[in-house]
């Protein structure tokens, strides 16, 4: 059996003071909420306005420069079932219940403080100018960590090399950052031919959204998707069904990141714990060593 | 009082039939890797963009490194705890470790789409302090060079004895050094295991509500460290007694049954933490009953009684009880991480995953590997304890 003596209850002392100093950081640590840059570009669609013509889908295809996704048209056309590889945007039906349905676009919803950002280990997928999550393959190794983070089912990774894609890429929306640097819009917004999707800054977008929600009571659901799920989407979404069946999971008003962060940031503060533990057990290996060479009491 | 734990080679053969047999599983293994480099992953696996970690990461990776967290849970409590009695497993705790953790790492090297990119990790201007995957990335990678340094005593051993030429001299020479680094080595190889092993819980954290609330709880990291220790406790317990078996060696039950009963303690504390936060958070798992109450039901179940056979081992219990107690813990703590990092994950009732054939078969073939360096090692060095009573 084990028999404690003073030497070891000293030394587990030692090890649950450490554990301790994370604990109690834990609870005194809060991590500052972030917050939309101030200019923050963003979208706003309105399921309501919304006819299903996929001008959106197209035109984004158009200025993609990926290969077009035909689906099962067998080449013939245009028909992705989903966002994937060769799809940065997509126009989807949602499931009709009690005879209500609803279109819904699905793109990158540019999170204030996005779960992929979080977890990419060199900074590939970043919130860059605008607010915009832009991706950079310089620095990214495939892991596809973004993929499980993100709560939204995004970020799209490049399985196959059937286009010699030997270099596998993450495909999402980029808000056509490319287009805006060269004075444009982003070209889903472009084509709307109903206005269903517009595009701005996402303080205008959020004050014309409650706009909309004042003057129509009854036409929608009355909150503004994006203003406050998950911290805060730069895309924002109107609906006349529940979000959930368009396909927007009911987040909390805190970001994905914040759990991670706090435990993380509680274990980790300013690398203190993991220091002072090596230089601890350093220490008490070297000790147990020299009394070990010196014939010292064996411990059973 | 026992006498200095002595180590020998088992000796014989290298190359014989099983050897043969798992050098042929390997090379499967990697004809299958050769055609994923160039048809992509999605060629020989079922991985998905809804599932994008499957059985590369998760079993090779986030089970099996615990698995091979003996070296470090044995060190801690030869060196920290100053427990000698276990002298006599760490060498065998250490080469599973160093062998388990090199398969891991060269799988996931496979399983990342840009493993070219992966140098960039030494620019440290490049690092995102907010990704758990950084710190677990390096820390892996720097672990495993202190690791083989705590392996290499056994081969700088057999080596000074070999023939005179280079590698002798280079053993004779670096046997000092490395001895006098040692503690500052250990140390290393304590505190980066600590980090990653429990970091590997926090990772999925960060899949916020895709992860059921029976699994997603600011516990995992704490879930995942006592989780490592009680698996790499267990791993040690079934190697040691399976290279009995297969080499003849009399098994030495004093130190394996008291590594049991340690085993059995982190079991213990492991199921505390997890019932206990379970409630605290209202999850009462069998209200409704699902396929997720089954699964928190059978690793529960599985590291109850596993505690409850290791809690009662001594000198006299019987190897075969031993080593299915070490089973039981292995399967029940493998599968709450298996659950924890991929089955609990839900992105979607459209979306499915199951491992492909040639996805088991690249698992199994650098698994194969790690076992078949396993017996060349022991064959060639000192590793294994002779019978010390």
């Amino acid at each position: 059996m084990v028999r404690i003596t003073r030497r070891t209850a000293i030394k587990s002392a030692f090890l649950a003071g450490a554990a301790a100093v994370g604990a109690t950081s834990a609870a005194a640590s809060s991590t500052a909420r972030h917050e939309a840059p101030k200019d923050a570009l963003g979208l706003l669609y309105d399921a309501t306005l919304c006819i299903g013509c996929k001008a959106c889908v197209v035109a984004c295809q158009d200025v993609s420069h990926l290969k077009p996704d035909t689906g099962a048209s067998h080449g013939r056309y245009l028909a992705p079932d989903d966002l994937n590889a060769r799809t940065r945007n997509i126009l989807k039906l949602s499931p009709v219940i009690n005879g209500e349905s609803s279109y819904v676009k699905r793109q990158c919803m540019h999170c204030i403080d996005p779960a992929c950002v979080a977890a990419c280990m060199m900074g590939a997928l970043k919130k860059r100018e605008h607010g915009i999550v832009s991706w950079n393959g310089a620095t990214c190794v495939g892991c596809r960590y973004c993929q499980v983070a993100c709560p939204f089912n995004i970020p799209k990774f490049e399985w196959t090399t059937d286009d010699g894609v030997y270099n596998p890429r993450i495909v999402k929306c980029e808000l056509c950052r490319e287009r805006l640097a060269d004075g444009l819009e982003p070209a889903c917004t472009t084509v709307c031919p109903r206005k269903a999707v517009i595009f701005g800054t996402r303080e205008a977008l959020l004050e014309d959204a409650k706009q909309r929600l004042a003057e129509h009571p009854g036409r929608y659901i009355p909150t503004v998707y994006g203003e406050h799920e998950g911290g805060g989407t730069q895309v924002l979404y109107l609906s006349h069904v529940p979000f959930d069946r368009i396909g927007l999971p009911a987040l909390g008003d805190a970001p994905i990141p914040e759990m991670v962060r706090s435990v993380q940031g509680a274990i980790y503060k300013g690398f203190i714990a993991p220091v002072a533990l090596y230089g601890v057990l350093a220490a008490v290996i070297t000790r147990n060593r020299a009394h070990e060479r010196a014939g010292g009491e064996e411990k059973r | 009082m026992s006498r200095p734990v002595l180590f020998a080679p088992v000796g014989g053969p290298v190359l014989t039939r099983p050897v043969k047999g798992l050098a042929a599983i390997f090379i499967v293994g990697i004809a299958i890797v050769l055609y994923r480099f160039v048809f992509g992953l999605g060629s020989v696996s079922a991985l998905n963009d809804a599932y994008s970690w499957g059985l590369w990461k998760v079993l090779s990776v986030i089970v099996f490194s615990a698995f091979a967290s003996g070296g470090y849970a044995v060190a801690l409590l030869v060196y920290v705890l100053n427990r000698r009695t276990y002298h006599a497993l760490a060498r065998t705790a250490l080469l599973t470790s160093a062998l388990g953790y090199t398969a891991a790492v060269v799988t996931l090297g496979i399983d990342i789409g840009r493993p070219w990119n992966f140098w960039r990790l030494i620019v440290v201007t490049g690092w995102n302090l907010d990704s758990v995957l950084l710190e677990i990335a390096v820390s892996i990678t720097t672990y495993i060079v202190f690791l083989w340094l705590e392996t290499a005593p056994p081969f700088l051993e057999a080596w000074s004895r070999g023939d005179a030429g280079p590698l002798r001299r280079f053993a004779r020479s670096a046997t000092p050094v490395l001895d006098r680094a040692l503690p500052w080595i250990v140390a290393m190889a304590i505190v980066l295991p600590s980090m990653h092993q429990s970091s590997l819980g926090s990772l999925m954290l960060l899949a916020g509500p895709r992860l059921h609330p029976y699994w997603r709880t600011p516990m995992l990291p704490l879930l995942f460290l006592i989780s490592c220790w009680l698996l790499g406790y267990a791993f040690v317990i079934m190697t040691t007694l399976l290279s009995s078996l297969a080499w003849g060696r009399r098994i030495d039950m004093e130190p394996l049954a008291s590594l049991a009963r340690v085993s059995a303690w982190a079991a213990f504390a492991f199921l505390a933490v997890r019932t206990g936060d379970l409630l605290a958070r209202g999850q009462f798992v069998v209200a409704p009953l699902t396929g997720y109450s089954l699964l928190v039901l059978t690793e529960s179940g599985l590291l109850l009684w596993a505690g409850l056979l290791m809690q009662r081992c001594d000198r006299a219990t019987r190897p075969q009880r031993l080593f299915l107690s070490a089973c039981a813990a292995l399967v029940g703590g493998g599968l709450y991480r298996l659950d924890a990092s991929l089955i609990a994950l839900m992105p979607g009732a459209e979306f499915s995953y199951f491992p492909s054939v040639p996805e088991i078969l690249v698992t199994l073939g650098f698994t194969s590997l790690a076992v078949l360096g396993f017996i060349v090692v022991v064959k060639r060095f000192p590793i294994l304890a002779l019978e010390t009573r």
